[in-house]
């Protein structure tokens, strides 16, 4: 197991990726960010609270569960925990800023994208990740990384945050491949 | 806690945590039923067939819309229009619906017992909606998420149950999920329509009887008012439909009595001014609206958690023995 970001890295990935949100469109009053639980919603939480520290405007921040939206239901031995989503405020028109902690095979994004234009037509939805693990499955990149890191498939890429898991750090479990 | 059952069939088996666990569910889809598009993916390509051999509006129109907001292929069979006309047993119809790939039987029939007898017998989940005397699971659990929604935790709220016990299986269900919550029961009824046995005190564990309604009503911090079988009277078990309401009725002056926001609940349908005045059906107290409401959600939730778990059920069916049938109906 290795440390692939410490708290400081977090916190400065948050801080980067909170004025890149604001940066490429301009005017945040047309911005919206939607977590994805389970630790993109405190990650979301955080770069909001960024954003209002730095441009002194509050976002609106969404919580989507993918959960009903999985392509492996029907594969899974037990049924995975629905939680609930909380949009509430329209996304027509908005500009939607996707949040999760890792971006790997894509699915979830995918998931995400399905479930949010079930609340109305975005103008555009973006996607912000603080690791992207590479091995993507379908055709999605992320807009906004905090780091981009080198794995195995089999590796486990684990992403702790203090409001949920006591402190800040991303680790990765490698898996040895026997020759 | 994960989900390990492959049927409901009635919840009088189950543990807080299994009950909890499918109210948390059914919170999660009431958030679904709110949205702009009420539909999500997660049944697509699954087969739910409604099996109705007993008379059914809103149980089996709820059960359709819950199926329809996850997406799943329904096929609604009724009695009346169907092989059980001509005298098609039981036991073929379902083998027949198994073999046209039902992969959740939801059933509803006349007989105490009888999904127990089809839950043996097939491959596929059986929720029962509704058998006989004996249980409604899914009216026991979604009335538990109405009153959880008015009254929070239920731990020793006292919820009254007014009306004919006997041969409710609304009443049953209630039982079997509001007191593993912490509720307790106070039943209130005409003398020949309760159970002689819990008449007697031997009712079930967190159950009194009270031989007045005021008394049941006295304390109240929700009453579940139950509908009046008609049929009940001409077997000689009641005088009078007039007497009825006059004893046991949920009148406007008896829910004036009750402590303010104190709220009434009905499973449907109701006879008004019988059992329940219409002033008190449709006035602030009552929650039957939102029973509507919550009865999709819950059933969302056990379609949800039985199509997923029953994912992997097929290689499984071995080990899961079915649970055992009633050996008689509770009396």
């Amino acid at each position: 197991m290795s440390v692939l970001m410490g708290a400081d890295d977090v916190r400065r990935a948050i801080a980067r990726i909170a004025h890149e949100i604001v940066e490429r469109d301009g005017d945040p009053t047309r911005i919206a960010l939607v977590g994805i639980r389970s630790r993109g919603d405190v990650l979301a939480t955080r770069l909001r609270a960024a954003i209002l520290a730095n441009e002194g405007v509050q976002l609106p921040l969404g919580i989507l569960d993918i959960t009903l939206y999985r392509d492996d239901l029907t594969r899974v031995a037990s049924a995975p925990i629905v939680r609930t989503t909380e949009i509430g405020f329209p996304v027509d028109d908005r500009i939607v800023v996707l949040v999760d902690d890792v971006l790997f095979t894509g699915r979830t994004i995918r998931a995400a994208m399905d479930a949010l234009v079930d609340y109305g037509r975005p103008k555009a939805i973006r996607l912000a990740v603080l690791v992207d693990r590479g091995h993507r499955e379908l055709p999605i990149r992320a807009d906004h990384v905090g780091k981009n890191v080198p794995t195995q498939p089999r590796d486990d890429v684990r992403v702790h945050l203090t409001e949920v898991d006591g402190r800040d750090e991303v680790e990765i479990v490698r898996v040895e491949v026997p020759a | 806690m994960r989900w390990q059952r492959r049927h409901v069939l009635s919840t009088e088996d189950w543990s807080r945590e299994e009950i909890e666990l499918v109210l948390e569910q059914a919170t999660a889809m009431l958030e679904v039923l709110a949205r702009p598009i009420r539909r999500t993916p997660a049944l697509r390509g699954r087969t739910v067939v409604l099996f109705f051999a007993e008379a059914s509006t809103r149980t089996r129109m709820s059960f359709e819309l819950a199926a329809k907001s996850l997406s799943a292929d329904t096929s609604i069979i009724t009695a009346s229009g169907s092989s059980v006309e001509k005298g098609e047993t039981l036991y073929d119809t379902v083998r027949t619906l198994q073999a046209l790939g039902a992969e959740i039987i939801v059933m509803r029939h006349a007989a105490s017992g009888a999904p127990y007898f089809v839950a043996e017998r097939v491959s596929a989940s059986v929720i029962n909606a509704g058998d006989g005397w004996h249980a409604h699971p899914t009216q026991g659990l979604l009335d538990a998420l109405t009153l959880r929604g008015a009254l929070g935790d239920l731990a020793g709220k006292r919820v009254a149950i007014v009306g004919d016990i006997l041969h409710s299986r609304v009443a049953r269900s209630d039982i079997h999920t509001l007191v593993p919550l912490g509720a307790r029961i106070a039943l209130a009824g005409p003398p020949t329509l309760i159970p002689s046995a819990w008449r007697e005190g031997s009712a079930p564990d967190g159950v009194t009887y009270e031989r007045d309604v005021e008394r049941a009503l006295d304390g109240a911090d929700a009453v579940i008012a139950l509908r009046l079988q008609k049929e009940r009277q001409e077997a000689g078990l009641l005088a009078s439909l007039r007497e009825y309401r006059t004893a046991w009725g949920i009148t406007e002056e008896r829910a004036a009595r009750l402590r303010p926001g104190v709220p009434v609940l009905h499973p449907g349908p109701m006879n008004e001014g019988i059992e329940i005045d219409a002033a008190v059906a449709h006035g602030p107290r009552s929650l039957v609206e939102r029973q509507v409401t919550n009865g999709v959600a819950v059933r969302m939730a056990l379609l949800y958690l039985l199509a997923t778990a029953g994912a992997g059920a097929a290689e499984r069916l071995d080990e899961l023995a079915p649970a055992a049938p009633p050996t008689e109906v509770p009396a």
